[in-house]
């Protein structure tokens, strides 16, 4: 394992420019929609840009202040990627609609809530107490969108909505979050257990069954969702979180194998079984056939459509029509992006997504403890796995399923985890990057105190 | 561990690379195959609030795009005379496309043809709002008003005018019409509803391939004589001074059915009938026996010379429909009647003027065409198509005889009310029996007989024959002397 750099330079005046200069893509971006409608720099123009330019400058305020050796390329991908998205959902309403205000509005408070995160927590580790609790946060959420009264019923053939006054929100865009920090606490206390125990099988070792206890939990929590908020598209990120995070845990590529197999199995069965699975693949696969095409591969077709009508280079902010396309500002806002600004611009924000994911990864390298080298890890694939099954569902590489392109896409619930996230690799990446520190937590009520500083192989080998 | 992360960052990486292979294929890869997917109507909405080049007939647009003042469509497309012109204009509907020029021209007028491409080059560096370019039309304004009158409302017909000599169409008339402008608004349902209304409407010419003087295929009735003719003339049995049996009935071996000769003219004075008195009088059996003794195919292959049932692509840009033509399969009864231009022979307005225009033009059928000029958007004459030969009809020999003796219909036969004092004109009426005790009434001719200028070929769908006789040669004499008077 090779030595990991350890310069200790806060790096925080790089950020600093780096964010005039995702400001400056997110705002201009933003204008060159106004200017485009006749309506560029009027005051709502001037306000939401600079409300979303003292918002990132107070975010790059708290890091220096409370994470200040955090990794600097993240915010300002994220600045950028969320001036994009306001941008374009600016650009697609139509008269009289608000969806860019909100998103403006939920931005701001996801941003809130991230630095909140950071300035609270101060460092992720103190998570790891909250293991179990994470758990049952993550049941709780997932069960809040079926529970009568919360509910807000089936909504585009999903039930993963829950009403919040006036507003709808999406628990499981958290759960994903709860579910990776229990993840990471199980996992890195009981590494040692699914390790060791087991039964070869060829050149693959196989755990135990008990120790297949929190997967099995996993899959049947993934087919669960499947089946009653019959979303497909979590299930297979829930799935995919656990796989990576417990392949990083054991280094055992046969955990992958179950893995797969349980999803692919997982999968036939419920293309059999469930209508809205089965319609998924036949939209998928026939997608060009007239009936299939008003039963639903419009939205993809159209997408499709779209973005070749981009071509290479776009047909510029604001010039295209991606209004043709159903969700255009949701679920199908890459087309939307992949019409006006063209291949190269699309490529660059899947760039600016692979960068973002790179720093996740990252940070899991740097960072000493196995909690937080898992967290980091679970949540950056998190966020690249999202990126394939949506853009790779867009574009018609895999069947389209309901996820949101993270930052992007118009929706509160989407914006807030994956701010969050952010603010979790933030810390992480803190930690990752810093000096050495060699004080213990504090520490806590919990009995499992034990294991917070088991060393991993980058500390054995330093 | 740390190899591990570094395995699922791969992994990470790996889908990554997936994306950008599946964008790059959407993108441009197989773009193209998108674009061209029938699902698609991209071309078409974003054309649609462009400055989409002009119709112009006579210096006046009857399709333009005309600048709204909205941000959200800046164009409006519009039609200044639009049941005048919707026969040849077409349509031009964000949801149920292009049709007629709108569509044949659709290229030239977004500005996206080739021969516009150093303009394109020129709109790309000074940054102006594309243009397309404007169509010019070979149609006489004046003409086309007389002849969209000349058909009573209500009534369904067509009219068509043109130069024999270059096959220039001078006007393209039918009813019933429709406003095109009520398809080219912004609001679909509009839209819908208006197209639906229009579809009620029997006859109506929404879609040039199969209605209208280039797509209709009607039974051409007693005009088709003149194929008939030509076919004797140049078989060799036959020349200007034949006897041609002419009896009240033709009787055939087996069946009850016996033609009978025309009615209306004075068929019955005679037994036998010179070619002359045949065509000025419209008598149906001398044609029915030339056809059963020269055969099906002799008349069919001239048919087709004619450009009867021929293919004609889009030599309009409006395209046509494939005429059936003259039928593969005929037993006697059904040559003879197939011979009067009865039974199952059908031809387009348009395809009877060209064979009238064929006959003007010592047998030598001229290419028709609508377009006079592509301009682009600076009033530069990008195109003008010459006139071209499509083919050899028959001989001048031939063609001459033929009309004289058209001449001769007019001047002493039942065509006599398309003559028009001081002038030669050569014609010939048609009287096409629907089965149903309407007709559809035909009038083809040319003038001046000797120097052909105006080929006219009248016909009003489903009326009796007074009304027929009525709104045909009259109506061809009032536009012979607009023409010939100017």
């Amino acid at each position: 394992m090779s030595q990991l750099s350890t310069a200790v330079k806060p790096r925080r005046n790089v950020e600093l420019a780096l964010l005039v200069l995702a400001l400056a893509v997110g705002i201009g971006a933003n204008m060159m929609v106004g200017v485009d409608k006749e309506k560029a720099f009027d005051s709502d123009f001037w306000f939401q840009s600079s409300l979303l330019a003292v918002a990132a400058l107070a975010f790059h305020g708290v890091l220096r202040f409370r994470a200040k050796y955090a990794d600097p390329v993240m915010l300002p991908l994220v600045v950028a990627l969320n001036g994009l998205g306001l941008a374009m959902i600016h650009r697609l309403d139509p008269p009289g609609a608000d969806t860019g205000n909100n998103q403006l509005r939920w931005t701001l408070i996801a941003m809130a809530v991230a630095i909140a995160v950071i300035w609270f927590l101060k460092d992720h580790r103190i998570l790891r107490r909250f293991t179990f609790i994470s758990l049952a946060a993550s049941a709780l959420l997932l069960v809040l969108p079926l529970v009568p009264g919360i509910s807000a019923g089936e909504i585009l053939g999903a039930r993963v909505w829950i009403r919040l006054g006036p507003m709808t929100f999406q628990p499981g865009e958290v759960a994903k979050i709860t579910l990776a920090i229990f993840f990471a606490g199980y996992l890195s206390s009981n590494r040692d257990l699914i390790l060791l125990a087991g039964r070869k099988l060829g050149p693959l070792q196989f755990p135990r069954f008990k120790d297949m206890g929190p997967m099995i939990a996993a899959w049947l929590v993934s087919i669960g969702v499947l089946i009653f908020q019959r979303d497909l598209g979590s299930s297979v990120l829930f799935f995919g979180l656990f796989i990576v995070m417990i392949y990083v845990a054991t280094s055992r590529i046969s955990w992958v194998v179950i893995g797969l197999a349980l999803i692919l199995g997982g999968g036939f069965v419920a293309s059999r079984v469930f209508s809205h699975v089965e319609q998924r693949i036949n939209g998928w696969l026939n997608a060009f056939t007239p009936e299939v095409y008003e039963n639903g591969s419009r939205q993809v077709i159209q997408g499709l459509f779209g973005m070749a009508n981009g071509g290479l280079v776009g047909t510029g902010l604001g010039q295209g029509r991606p209004d043709l396309v159903p969700f255009a500002n949701s679920d199908m806002i890459i087309a939307s992006l992949g019409e006006e600004l063209g291949l190269i611009g699309i490529f660059a924000i899947v760039l600016m997504y692979l960068l973002l994911v790179t720093r996740g990864f990252r940070a899991a390298l740097g960072t000493r403890d196995a909690f937080g080298k898992l967290l980091a890890c679970g949540l950056s694939f998190a966020v690249a796995l999202q990126c394939f099954v949506v853009i790779g569902g867009v574009t018609r590489l895999i069947p389209l399923t309901g996820l949101t392109t993270p930052f992007l896409a118009a929706g509160g619930s989407s914006l807030l985890a994956n701010w969050i996230i952010v603010g979790l690799l933030l810390l992480i990446s803190h930690t990752a990057r810093g000096p050495v520190d060699t004080t213990p937590l504090p520490p806590s009520k919990g009995a499992d105190t034990t294991g917070i500083d088991t060393p991993t192989e980058a500390v054995k080998q330093a | 561990m740390n190899q591990a992360i570094r395995h699922s960052w791969i992994a990470a990486v790996a889908m990554f690379a997936l994306l950008f292979g599946a964008l790059s294929f959407v993108q441009v890869v197989g773009a193209d195959e998108l674009k061209a997917n029938p699902l698609n109507q991209r071309a078409i909405l974003q054309n649609y609030c462009s400055d989409r080049g002009a119709i112009i007939v006579g210096g006046t647009p009857v399709a333009e795009s005309v600048e709204t003042g909205s941000e959200t469509c800046k164009f409006q497309r519009t039609y200044p005379q639009p049941e005048l012109y919707a026969g040849m204009t077409g349509y031009f509907s964000q949801n149920y496309g292009a049709t007629g020029l709108e569509r044949a021209m659709g290229e030239v007028l977004t500005g996206d043809s080739d021969q516009l491409f150093l303009d394109r080059v020129g709109q790309l560096f000074l940054g102006n709002q594309p243009k397309g370019a404007s169509v010019e039309l070979t149609i006489d304004p004046e003409l086309q008003q007389l002849a969209y009158s000349l058909i009573p409302d209500g009534q369904r017909g067509s009219i068509v005018v043109t130069n024999p000599k270059t096959g220039a169409i001078l006007a393209m008339a039918s009813k019933p019409s429709y406003d095109p402008n009520k398809v080219a608004v912004q609001d679909p349902e509009a839209e819908s509803a208006s197209i639906n209304e229009f579809l009620k409407v029997p006859g109506i010419n929404l879609n040039q391939n199969v209605s209208g003087p280039t797509g209709e295929l009607l039974a051409p009735g007693s005009v088709f004589k003149l194929v008939d003719t030509a076919a004797a003339l140049s078989s060799g049995k036959y020349n200007a001074d034949s006897v041609l049996p002419n009896p009240a009935e033709m009787p055939f071996d087996g069946i009850s059915y016996r033609l009978p000769n025309y009615a209306g003219g004075n068929c019955y004075t005679r037994d036998t009938a010179s070619f002359a008195f045949a065509l000025q009088q419209s008598c149906n059996t001398p044609f029915a026996s030339i056809a059963l003794d020269l055969g099906r195919d002799a008349i069919a292959s001239q048919a087709q010379k004619f450009g009867f049932g021929e293919d004609l692509g889009d030599q309009l840009k409006l395209g046509y429909a494939r005429g059936d033509g003259f039928p593969d399969e005929l037993d006697a009864p059904g040559l003879a009647q197939s011979a009067i231009g009865q039974k199952d022979v059908r031809a387009t307005p348009l395809q009877v003027n060209m064979m009238t225009s064929a006959i003007a033009n010592d047998g030598v059928q001229m290419r028709p065409s609508l377009i006079k000029t592509l301009r682009s958007p600076d009033l530069r004459v990008i195109d003008e198509p010459q006139p071209e030969q499509l083919r050899t009809s028959t001989t001048p020999e031939i063609a001459n005889q033929i009309t004289d003796w058209m001449v001769s219909a007019v001047s002493e036969g039942i065509a006599n009310r398309a003559g028009v004092p001081g002038v030669q004109v050569a014609g010939k009426t048609g009287t096409a029996e629907l089965g149903d005790g309407t007709n559809n009434s035909w009038f083809t001719g040319f003038a001046p007989a000797n120097n052909p200028q105006v080929s006219v070929t009248i016909v009003m769908e489903g009326v009796d024959i007074t009304t027929g006789a009525q709104l045909t040669s009259p109506n061809a004499k009032k536009i012979f002397e607009a023409v010939l008077n100017k």
